[in-house]
């Protein structure tokens, strides 16, 4: 049981990060219909700023709680600005050209900013140092909870809290919505579309980092590759609860979390990455549009 | 009037140049050891961020203008300018079929003229300009964007890597097998895939990518895991057996073989029925299915055609270097193949050979720059996206006359 529990935690810490990265891809996807490649790498670099700003913040002595705070809130800043640069040069231009390009282009933004990063730091594992403390009360509920888990999980659980609430309620909320479902309809009533993407990517590209930040302290090493495999899986979890639906990139991550700490508990840990891809594979076979996701008709 | 835009280019440029700075600030100036508790700062790298993306803008604004103000060059692929004075030039059989027959005499004759260590790289090139061709044919002509071609290329290598450690079967048995096996893997992974659209496709290939390559690094029973397998035979010819040096000579004039049937296959196959189903797919799906074409079949034939030339080639690459293991096959390798088909030219044979030749000669010969590849492969994969969505050479696709001439007056 207490196997079973501590999986179950795992999976839902590890599963919500995913989720937080997930909310980038779906939250893009919606409004523009781009798989935007270089999220993965937008998560890492919020984890490398992240790092910088806890090595400088340690160096002067700060405790460690404030610094993950202070580092969150940097790494998301950054994350935002980049998310937002890496629209203007590599997807706005090709706003009216075919599919593929904009795709290729993603790629190619990926491939750059990860060497990018390989060249201005390092090739090899930076250790990250671990700014979450063993709080005492949690003293008891450690054979199967760690503190560092249950702030993961308490944490995304706040900012998806906060997420809905804008989508929901505010005036932006409402022309990203409005701009998901219609970009024409959007533009006629006065939505100004071009600031919605803008505001679309420097929010899921701030999530991103808030996952990126909390996961590396948590593995306590980051290198300039975690973004590819963690982006891949966020893809994951977000086509799985429906791209384009904000709830179902929840769910996704969610459940992506779970199918990979108890197949890897439970089955082998060699193989934890094929669990995900072949969880995206079959879902794609029986369901393309995900738990969440409405099959719609494709217009001509 | 070009003055101000002048003026304004100049004025947007400082602008990206302080905000580019303000983004890389911490990345490239900041790094930190959290062990030793030791801070670097490089303010030197600042003042090159500064100035290099100061100059980086402005030839992108500059750019930019042009682009806007040509209009045509919109990122619509079918647009059809006048072909320059060069191509004509080059189009002319009289100026064309000399040229040929040199390049051809000069690639038979390379490894008597260079050393061994030249053709080695030559052959890489060769290589590279068979799986170029054939993903070609899934991404340039049928639009299927495949990011998991290595997966084939790796099936290939390890069938011949396999078969010759357990059964000791030569080069030329297995050559055959490798291209089949790739086919079947690309129906393998054809058929869950046909449903989807251009981007899930994109992810579930490259998906697929990963999970061969991991089931190659962790299954040590089937694969010998990630030390791989050393040893593997040279190909043979009817039981003679070559030296090293030979042996090189021989895999290139094979390799030049391949390459010269692959044109050939490829553009046989482009203008063939299944190609121009392939190229209508492209352009629309709906519309295709409408016209009467099988668009499973299509696709299905697309992936499989192109996987094959991959399976083919992963032989002759276990065969040239004798060990291979799960590194050789990582996603930044089918991402090089598919900037080599991007930059070429989708859907243009000669621009694919173009881009072969570009991506793996140059860093062969700019040794300094090596590890500055990647960054600029993703640069420009964005650039030529941008700027020049067609490619270095452009795609041309087969125009049928129709003589209008009335019947009367012949």
């Amino acid at each position: 049981m207490e196997y079973f529990l501590q999986l179950f935690f795992s999976g839902l810490s590890k599963g919500s990060v995913y989720a937080l990265i997930a909310l980038g891809y779906t939250m893009v996807y919606g409004i523009i219909e781009l798989i935007n490649f270089a999220h993965g790498e937008i998560y890492m670099i919020g984890a490398f700023t992240g790092l910088i700003v806890a090595g400088l913040l340690t160096a002067l002595g700060w405790p460690a709680l404030a610094i993950l705070a202070i580092a969150v809130v940097v790494a998301m800043v950054y994350s935002g600005a980049y998310g937002y640069t890496v629209e203007k040069i590599a997807y706005k231009p090709l706003r009216n050209a075919p599919r593929l390009a904009p795709l290729i282009s993603a790629i190619g933004m990926s491939i750059f900013l990860q060497n990018y990063v390989m060249l201005a730091q390092t090739p090899d594992f930076l250790p990250f140092p671990r700014l979450i403390p063993d709080l005492a009360f949690m003293q008891k509920y450690n054979s199967f909870l760690g503190t560092s888990d249950l702030l993961i999980i308490v944490t995304s659980i706040v900012v998806m809290a906060a997420l809905n609430f804008f989508i929901k309620f505010t005036r932006m909320g409402k022309a990203m919505r409005a701009t998901a479902q219609n970009r024409k309809m959007a533009m006629l009533v006065g939505v100004n579309v071009d600031q919605v993407i803008s505001a679309t990517f420097i929010i899921g590209s701030s999530l991103a980092a808030v996952g990126g930040v909390l996961i590396a302290s948590h593995m306590g090493q980051i290198n300039f590759y975690i973004g590819f495999i963690a982006g891949l899986k966020a893809f994951t979890a977000a086509v799985l609860g429906g791209i384009g639906s904000i709830p179902g990139a929840m769910l996704g991550g969610l459940v992506l979390g779970w199918t990979e700490s108890f197949a890897t508990g439970y089955v082998s840990s060699d193989y934890e990455d094929v669990f995900a891809f072949l969880l995206l594979v079959l879902i794609l076979i029986f369901r393309p549009a995900g738990l969440l996701g409405k099959q719609r008709a494709q217009k001509v | 009037m070009a003055s101000q835009q002048l003026a304004k280019n100049f004025k947007q440029s400082v602008v990206a140049a302080l905000w580019l700075s303000f983004l890389t600030m911490p990345l490239m100036v900041i790094r930190v050891d959290t062990v030793e508790k030791t801070i670097t700062w490089r303010w030197m790298h600042l003042l090159w961020m500064l100035v290099g993306s100061f100059v980086l803008a402005l030839v992108w604004y500059f750019l930019m203008d042009r682009r806007d103000r040509g209009g045509a060059n919109d990122g619509n692929l079918n647009t059809e300018a006048a072909p320059s004075r060069f191509s004509i030039w080059l189009n002319n059989p009289r100026v064309a079929r000399p040229l040929m027959a040199f390049g051809l005499l000069f690639a038979v004759a390379f490894p008597f003229l260079f050393s061994m260590y030249q053709t080695n790289i030559l052959i890489s090139a060769l290589i590279y300009v068979v799986l170029g061709l054939g993903l070609n044919i899934t991404v340039g002509l049928a639009g299927l964007l495949d990011l998991g071609y290595v997966a084939f290329y790796a099936v290939g290598a390890y069938a011949y890597a396999l078969l010759n450690y357990h059964f000791h079967l030569g080069f030329w048995a297995v050559l055959p097998l490798g291209g089949i096996l790739g086919a079947f893997f690309g129906i393998l992974l054809g058929f869950p895939v046909l449903r989807l659209r251009g981007d899930y496709l994109a992810i579930v290939t490259l998906g697929f990518g990963e999970i061969v390559r991991l089931v190659l690094q962790n299954w040590d029973a089937f694969s010998f895991g990630p030390s791989g397998i050393s040893n593997i035979a040279r190909p043979g010819f009817f039981g003679v057996t070559y030296s090293v040096s030979q042996a090189t000579t021989y895999i290139y004039y094979i390799m030049l073989a391949f390459v010269l049937l692959t044109i050939f296959v490829t553009a046989r196959l482009k203008d063939s029925r299944i190609g121009r189903a392939w190229l209508a797919l492209r352009e629309d799906e709906i519309a295709c299915q409408a016209m009467g074409i099988d668009n499973t079949k299509a696709k299905l034939l697309a992936f499989a055609m192109g996987a094959t030339f991959a399976g083919f080639m992963g032989v002759v690459f276990a065969a040239k270097t004798t060990f291979i293991n799960p590194a050789s096959f990582t996603f930044m390798e089918s991402a090089m193949i598919l900037a080599i088909v991007v930059l070429g030219g989708m859907g243009s044979i000669p621009g694919v050979i173009l881009g072969a030749f570009l991506l793996m000669l140059m860093p062969e010969y700019m040794r300094a720059f090596s590890q500055y590849r990647m960054l600029l492969f993703g640069a420009t994969m964005i650039v030529v996206m941008v700027f020049r969505p067609q490619g270095l050479i452009k795609a041309r696709r087969k125009i049928y006359k129709v003589n209008t001439k009335p019947a009367g007056q012949a």
